[in-house]
This record gives structure tokens, C-alpha cells and sequence, in this order.
């Protein structure tokens, strides 16, 4: 028997033909397209009668439902029926002949002493394709009825009732003609058990039955009797009784049929894709493995640049509240530190442009250990008295910033410096995709409209020519500088930098030739995805900048309204830092982030060496976690053979040395202090150290011990402080929603 | 990555998945549009249907049925529904006759068993013939039945109708 449906296949196996390539091409195309299409949200569906128009009957109904004042036009469209239908020979001859007249005629008789007469009538099955059916009652009397007597009712006497009912329901909302007074027709069809409000109600509500939306071909079937559900059926019944003083008591009814038919089964509405469609993600960061352990006999001295960037703690931040702990290598733990503002002691007039403030505690994480906070901050100038600014906005318009939070969140964010720009200022926009150009020519902040304008005829398309962008904001900044004034070029970017140079290397010289025209450079990364946080780095550390990465309007208003003076104005520049350990009081040390900022020992006292910059009030923070001689907490065990040599022990921990120079000079300064153990820590500074040992906790727990997310949150939390604006109680929520994605493991055990 | 891991990606909106698992089983989609219409440009105008509702359709797929049953499922709704609109299906099974003229291109040998194909697809009512053309890919009676929206029983039942519909035949070619 299965031999003959072995034949069938073999011969279907022989007789079917190989599909067309070239439709096969299209036809995937055209899936595509559709699939395209359909990823943006969709607009709800809406009932739509799918059977074809039918001329009359459907501009009947649209005007009912859709032009305001539904029982207005139902009465007056009522009024027009009625006026036909007894005034034209046509009309009358039209409810003359057949059964219900003769019925409703008889039915009348009877009820001739009733003061008014009102009439209602419908068929019990009404065929889509009729037309309205306006039915009434022969006058009734020739003496107008007292209850009854002007021309409508009232608006409840000519119900503006819209009965929803499906076509098997109908025969109860037969009512027998001139059983009723009109004044209480309403109330009998509402009194109707079937026909209560509430299920009413229920009906309206479940009846906008959603079409499946359109997206096949146009020549979609028309209405198929299978999909017909109950749902998808209802009767509308614009029901009124009206009279007239000349013909009290007619009572009509008009009808309305409408059938809604759903093409298929309405389950995929549910579905509306959150996700969006997966780019490739190219983002690339910058980082070094984490700083190790150092032994202070063998490497005394630790050198490092300063670092003003917050970049890496809005990418975190960024991370997290999308949910996903962040990769190790986007943590840079010292710009975690340094988003924040502290309150260090400011440098007294006269002094070095900074000052810095050491202080020694207990390290959270570990008993047998110390940290040594080393804060430095930097003076506020009078803003009153600043020089004026010459900004160069150079904004990246390639196709990739074509997002809402890349280029539309960065015109925003360059709207709200606007106003913190005063009149002598200028400001001139290059943007830049396949290839650079000048959007603005330099102009005067005080000509807002002009830049707003700029701002707003910017669209993204195209490659990144990030270098010829660069190239032409550097020729503009130069041109706009004057003497006494400070000259920045903002570049505005995602980083992905896919036309001339690109790599970050060669960027750097680039960038390096440039720094010494004096310009300085902001970079403000914007969106996620091709997020180049390696080039955003190379540029800032190398041209005289600072990198901050703006994911949210809130930290566009930090860093370009907050904390815009210290962003433009710097007041002191290749800041270096170098401790040198004592090895007769520390044993170990180790310095918790800056790993990319690390330098030579050698390149401190090297002015061509470039380092951080420090802005106006910014504040820098850098935490050694040292471990005493004698601690239990040393890791390293001593040498046999080359004994230490330890210098008689003189109270100092180490010796803290900076290097810096006044904007513009050429020649560094040295400011010296040494590092003493002192007592305590303020809680700006305990809270920096909980910022680190934040920042330990999502890059490398291993120094942690047994410390995670709950003693963290506990010590942030304390040590909260002030925080006018909200910026620590948003890290603690941050601190609390890692902990939660970290769950039971620490983060380093999951990115691995 | 298998075809449900794909049809549930491209349901959330990922474009690339939708894209792989479309590709993948294009072929046989056409093959079964073949069966299902008999006339190799209906096959191809089907399969176009198809590719075009598939992404409506795919925001639907919860991954509750196997993705092939699912794609049969929608498969064979386009059918139905391009059937009815060709107003009758008696125009769909003169498919079956049309397709007599064009055939010309293949060899004498898979003619005589195109003949016979077609006159005993002819034969068949358009349930039995869908439910062949599902069951000839080596569906199992229930996923079959799952498709079609009715019982396994009704698929064994048609499918047994069917082999007696060819048997007829058969026999009939056999005394003749």
C-alpha cells in the first residue's frame, strides 16, 4: 500500500523543478524588506470593514461615526428619512406595501387611545448589503400628544442608544410596534434582559477586533468566512424615536450593519519586537592589565600622569543601567574616581595653582593594609575675570551618530553650553563625515540663533574623516586665536574614525604636532556600539585634553554646564606625579588604577614628556593600597640571598613629588611633600576609596579578599556627603544594580 | 544554530537570523508550494506570497511548535488563501491539466510518471492533496495534523483515502 505513496514521492522527487534564482533572490529581498519594515513600531490596528465599499451604506456610516455629534446627525438624519418617507408618494409607498406596515397598521388600531404611539421595528436578520432601514409609524393621531409634543423627544426621548449586538442577538430588539409609549421605549429596550448595559459595554469593549497587519501583498483576500469570529461581528443600531408635532408618536429606527472581518487569527499582534536589530559591535577600549603588586625594594618609585577624563565612568554607568556588567577593560578605576566632585582644600591665593592633600586610613577590604589617599585641587580662578574662549565644535556627522543618544543627544548638549558662553566668546562648527567641513565660521557666542541653526541643519550620513575634521578645526582655531585667549577644539564623536587615519597610534602624532599650536582638545564621546574608546583616549591624553563620554543629557549639564570652567580652563598642564616609597615603612604598595597613565621613572623630570592636564577646581584623586613592613598582609616572601638594606626608619611613609607647568610655559615647577601616616580620612576621601574599591569589583577583585558589593554599598553610603547633585546616590544605585546583575559571582568570575 | 534558536531571534527583531533561516529553508518551501499548486509559477508566485507574510507571521512564533511545522502551518495558509482567491479551486486543479503542456522539456522516461502524477493528483480532493503534500515531505501525521488544524486521526484517515484514490488508479492503468 505505502508503495503507492512511494511512487507519489519518487515522482514528485523527479517532476518538481529547482526554484528560480532569480525570483528566489527577489523573494528573499521582498521577506526582507517586509521584516525591515515591520521592526519599527507598529501602529495599533483598527477595525476595518473589509468588505467592499458599498457607496451609500458606507458614507451612511462614516459620517455616524466619525463626525462628531453622533445623535445630531442621527436625528437629523432620522428627520430627513421621515420627511421622505411621508411626504413623497415614494416614500409613503414604500412603507404602505408589505407585511410590517399592514401589522404595525393593525397593532395601531388597538392602540389608538394611547396617547402616543412609537414604533420600532427591525428584521430580524438584516443582510449586510441593505440599506439603512428607516422604518416608522404611520401618524398615530391627528391631536399632538401632550407628553409627546415638540419635535424630538429630548436627547433621551430619541436614544442615542448604540445597541451592539451580533446578528444572532437581533431578535430581541424586535419591539412591537405601538406596545410602547415613546417615553418609555428606551427603557424597555434596556429593560430587555439580553440587552443590558453592562453587557453592552462588554461588547464594545471586546469588539474592535484587530486586523492582522497589512504587510503581504496589497491583493490581500477579501473577507474570508472562516476567520469570521464573534468578535469580529456587531451590529450597531442607532436607535431613536422621534416624532413630530404633526406626526407624534413615530417611532424610527435606524440600523446600521457593520461586519469586521480579521483576515487571520489576531496572535502575532501580541508580539512587538523590543529588541532592535543587532549591529555588529565594534566597540574598542582602552586599558592595561591591572597595576600589580609592586615591591617597594625593588621598585621604590612609582610615576603616573594625572587623569581629569570621566569617560569611563558613563560608559560604566552605561553598561549597567542596559543592564550588563561591564568588560574589565572598559573600567578605568581612576576616572571613576575622578567623575566625582570633592571638597579638598583649595590652594590660598599665591600659591601653586593646586595643592595637594595626603592623608593614610584603614583599607576597607583589608586590616593589614593602609591606603594613601593623595588628593590634589585645583584652584578656582574668579570666572568673572576669565579670558574669552574660542570653541571649535568639531562634530562627527558620519552615519554611525545617526542614533538618538549620538547626534540628536549632542545637539542638545551643545545647546545647553550655548548658555554659558558669554558674548566676547566665539564659536565655530566644522563638522565632518566622508569628508570635513566648515558648518558655522566663527561667530560670536551672543548670535545664539546662528548656532542653533548650525546645530540644527547638522544630519549624519557617510564615512568618518575623523583626521580631516581635525585637520580643519585645528586650521579655524588657529585662525580664531587671539592674544589672552584660550582656544579649544570640542570634538564630538563616537570614536569610529574609518577614513584617513584611524589607528590610534598614528593619531597620536597627529594630535602631539598639534598640541603645541597651544589649542587645547575636549573630546566628548557619544552611543554605544562603535563606541572607539581607544582613539577617544589617544586624542585627549595626547592633545591637551580630556575625554568624558556622555551617554545622558543629565551628564551632557555636568560636563558642559557643571563643570564647563574646569572643562575649558586649565590651570596647569602636564601634571606628573611620582612617589617614592620608603622601603623601612612600606613593603608592598600597590597603586589602584592610572594603569594607562603609568610612566617611566625617568620621563618625570622630562618636560617634553606630555602628561594630564589640570583644569580650573578639578579635582584629582590617586589611592595607594600600601602594605607596612611587618604586616601579615605581605605577599611577598623576603629574598635569602639579597637581604634588604633598610635605610634607618625616619616616620615617613614616602615622598610625594609633582610636576607641573603654567599653561603655556614650557618649564615645569616641583612641589614636594612627604607622605606620613596621619589619622583618619574624611569621608570625601573615604568615599573616593569606596569608588575604587567599586571600580576593584568590576575590573579585578583579587586584592579584595572577602569585601564585595554589600560592605560596599554600606561604605559609600556613609560616607555620602553633601552631594548637591545626586552624582554619589546615583553610584550607590549603580553599586546596587551591579550587585544584583554580579549575583552570587563576582563580576571578574563572570567576564571571564 | 538550530532553526528555532534562529526563527526566536528574528521574532525579536534580529534581521540577520531571519535572513539565515529564511535562506535555509527557501528550497524547501518552494518544493512543498510545488506539490501544494502543481504549476511551477504558481510555486514560485506562492513562495513569493509566503515570503512576503513570513515576517508579519514571525512576530507570532513563541517557539511552541517546531519551526517547520510552523512554516508549513503559514505555508499552507498563503495556499488557501491564494486558492480562494482564484475564486474556484477547480482553477487550481486545472493546474494539474495545464501542466500537461509544460512539460516538454523533460525526458520521455519522468514523463510517463508525470502523466501519472498528474492524473492522479487530479484525482484527489484538494484536503487529500494538501495533506500528501505535507506527508510527502516526510512529516509525521501528527506535525501534519498540527499544519492542517485538524485531528491525526483525519490525516491518517485522508492519507489512507489517498492510497486508495491510487490504488484506484492503479488498477485502473493496470486493466487498461
Amino acid at each position: 500500500m505505502s508503495d503507492d505513496l512511494d511512487d507519489l514521492k519518487s515522482a514528485f522527487g523527479a517532476a518538481t523543478p529547482a526554484p528560480d534564482a532569480a525570483r528566489r533572490a527577489e523573494n528573499l529581498a521582498l521577506a526582507q524588506k517586509n521584516f525591515e519594515a515591520l521592526q519599527g513600531s507598529r501602529d495599533t490596528a483598527r477595525p476595518t470593514p473589509v468588505t467592499a465599499p458599498n457607496g451609500l451604506w458606507t458614507g451612511f456610516k462614516n459620517m455616524l461615526t466619525s463626525m462628531t455629534s453622533r445623535g445630531a446627525l442621527t436625528a437629523t438624519t432620522a428627520l430627513v428619512a421621515c420627511g421622505f418617507l411621508l411626504l413623497t408618494d415614494t416614500g409613503q409607498g414604500l412603507w404602505q406595501e408589505g407585511d410590517f406596515a399592514t401589522d404595525f397598521g393593525a397593532d395601531l388600531t388597538a392602540q389608538v387611545n394611547n396617547e402616543v404611539g412609537s414604533s420600532s421595528a427591525a428584521e430580524t436578520t438584516r443582510p449586510p448589503e441593505l440599506q439603512p432601514q428607516v422604518t416608522f409609524a404611520p401618524p398615530a393621531s391627528a391631536e399632538p400628544s401632550g407628553s409627546v409634543d415638540d419635535f424630538a423627544l429630548n436627547q433621551n426621548g430619541f436614544t442615542e442608544d448604540l445597541f451592539f449586538g451580533d446578528v444572532r442577538q437581533q431578535d430581541r430588539s424586535w419591539v412591537s410596534a405601538g406596545d410602547l409609549e415613546a417615553d418609555s421605549l428606551d427603557q424597555v429596550l434596556r429593560g430587555d434582559p439580553s440587552f443590558d448595559d453592562s453587557a453592552v459595554t462588554a461588547r464594545r469593549q471586546s469588539t474592535p477586533a484587530p486586523a492582522a497587519p497589512r504587510v503581504a501583498q496589497s491583493e490581500e483576500p477579501p473577507s474570508v468566512a472562516e476567520a469570521l469570529s464573534d468578535d469580529s461581528q456587531f451590529y450597531w443600531e442607532g436607535n431613536l424615536s422621534t416624532g413630530e408635532s404633526q406626526a407624534t408618536g413615530n417611532g424610527l429606527e435606524a440600523g446600521a450593519y457593520f461586519e469586521i472581518t480579521v483576515d487571520e487569527p489576531v496572535v502575532m499582534l501580541e508580539a512587538i519586537p523590543s529588541a532592535a536589530p543587532q549591529t555588529p559591535n565594534t566597540e574598542a577600549f582602552a586599558n592595561e592589565a591591572p597595576a600589580s603588586l609592586k615591591i617597594t625594594q625593588e621598585t621604590p618609585v612609582s610615576t603616573f600622569s594625572i587623569d581629569v577624563d570621566t569617560a569611563s565612568y558613563s560608559v560604566m554607568r552605561s553598561s549597567i543601567t542596559r543592564g550588563i556588567l561591564p568588560q574589565p577593560d572598559q573600567v578605568r578605576i581612576e576616572e571613576l574616581i575622578n567623575y566625582f566632585p570633592y571638597d579638598y582644600p583649595a590652594p590660598d591665593a599665591g600659591e601653586a595653582p593646586f595643592r595637594p592633600t595626603v592623608s593614610t586610613m584603614q583599607t576597607p577590604w583589608n586590616a593589614d593594609t593602609q591606603l594613601v589617599h593623595i588628593a590634589i585641587q585645583g584652584q578656582m580662578p574668579s570666572i568673572d575675570d576669565r579670558p574669552p574662549l574660542n570653541l571649535v565644535f568639531l562634530i562627527d556627522t558620519s552615519g554611525s551618530m545617526n542614533q538618538p543618544n549620538k547626534l540628536p543627544l549632542l545637539k542638545q548638549s551643545f545647546r545647553l553650553m550655548l548658555g554659558q558662553l558669554r558674548p566676547e566668546d566665539q564659536v565655530a562648527i566644522v563638522a565632518y563625515a566622508g569628508s570635513a567641513g566648515q558648518v558655522l565660521a566663527p561667530t560670536p557666542a551672543s548670535d545664539q540663533a546662528s548656532i542653533i541653526n548650525a546645530l540644527n541643519g547638522l544630519a549624519a550620513g557617510g564615512g568618518t574623516n575623523g583626521q580631516g575634521g581635525l585637520q580643519q578645526a585645528y586650521a579655524i582655531a588657529d585662525q580664531m586665536a587671539e592674544e589672552g585667549e584660550v582656544s579649544r577644539v570640542i570634538l564630538a564623536t563616537d570614536g569610529d574614525f574609518n577614513v584617513g587615519i584611524n589607528n590610534p597610534e598614528a593619531l597620536k602624532d597627529f594630535i602631539a604636532d598639534k598640541r603645541d599650536t597651544g589649542t587645547y582638545l575636549s573630546v566628548l564621546g557619544f552611543g554605544r556600539g562603535n563606541l572607539d574608546d581607544a582613539t577617544m583616549q589617544a586624542l585627549a591624553q595626547n592633545g591637551n585634553g580630556q575625554a568624558a563620554y556622555i551617554d545622558t543629557l543629565t551628564e551632557a549639564q555636568k560636563v558642559l554646564v557643571d563643570q564647563l570652567t574646569g572643562a575649558l580652563f586649565p590651570i596647569a598642564g602636564d601634571v606628573k606625579i611620582q612617589v617614592e616609597w620608603n622601603p623601612a615603612e612600606v613593603a608592598e604598595y600597590r597603586l589602584i588604577g592610572y594603569e594607562t597613565r603609568a610612566l617611566a621613572r625617568e620621563d618625570f623630570n622630562n618636560d617634553k614628556v606630555d602628561a594630564g592636564e589640570l583644569g580650573a577646581g578639578h579635582s584629582v584623586t590617586a589611592i595607594y593600597e600600601v602594605t607596612p613592613v611587618g604586616s601579615p598582609a605581605q605577599l611577598s616572601d623576603p629574598l635569602r640571598y639579597a637581604p634588604a638594606q633598610v635605610a634607618e626608619s625616619t616616620g615617613e611613609m614616602g615622598f610625594l613629588k609633582l610636576r607641573y607647568k603654567d599653561p603655556g610655559a614650557t618649564d615645569s615647577q616641583l612641589l614636594t611633600t612627604p607622605i606620613v601616616p596621619s589619622q583618619g580620612a574624611s569621608s570625601d576621601a573615604t568615599f573616593a576609596v569606596a569608588i575604587a574599591g567599586f571600580g576593584q569589583l568590576l575590573r579585578d577583585d583579587r586584592f579584595l579578599r572577602e569585601w564585595g558589593y554589600a560592605e560596599l554599598i554600606a561604605l559609600a553610603n556613609a560616607n555620602r556627603g553633601d552631594d548637591p547633585f545626586g552624582y554619589r546616590t546615583e553610584a550607590v544605585q549603580l553599586m546596587r544594580l551591579a550587585q544584583s546583575l554580579a549575583g552570587d559571582h563576582t563580576p571578574s568570575e563572570i567576564s571571564r | 544554530v538550530t532553526d528555532q534558536d534562529l526563527a526566536l531571534a528574528a521574532a525579536g527583531g534580529d534581521g540577520q537570523a531571519f535572513a539565515s533561516l529564511l535562506d535555509r529553508h527557501y528550497d524547501r518551501l518552494f518544493a512543498f508550494c510545488f506539490r501544494v499548486t502543481g504549476r511551477r509559477e504558481e510555486a514560485e508566485d506562492l513562495t513569493q506570497d509566503i515570503c512576503a507574510a513570513l515576517p508579519a507571521k514571525l512576530a507570532g512564533f513563541r517557539g511552541d511548535a517546531k519551526v517547520t511545522t510552523w512554516l508549513y502551518r503559514v505555508a499552507m495558509n498563503a495556499a488557501h488563501d491564494r486558492r480562494r482567491r482564484q475564486a474556484t479551486y477547480v482553477k487550481a486543479s486545472d493546474g494539474w491539466g495545464d501542466w500537461e503542456t509544460n512539460r516538454t522539456a523533460v525526458n520521455a522516461e519522468t514523463a510517463a510518471q508525470l502523466d501519472w502524477l498528474t492524473q492522479a493528483m487530479t484525482q484527489l480532493t484538494p484536503d487529500l492533496r494538501d495533506t500528501l503534500a505535507l506527508v510527502l515531505d516526510d512529516m509525521t501525521h501528527a506535525d501534519a495534523a498540527q499544519v492542517l488544524g485538524v485531528s491525526e486521526g483525519t490525516i491518517s484517515w485522508r492519507i489512507s483515502e489517498a492510497k486508495k484514490a491510487l490504488k484506484a488508479l492503479k488498477e485502473k492503468e493496470d486493466v487498461a
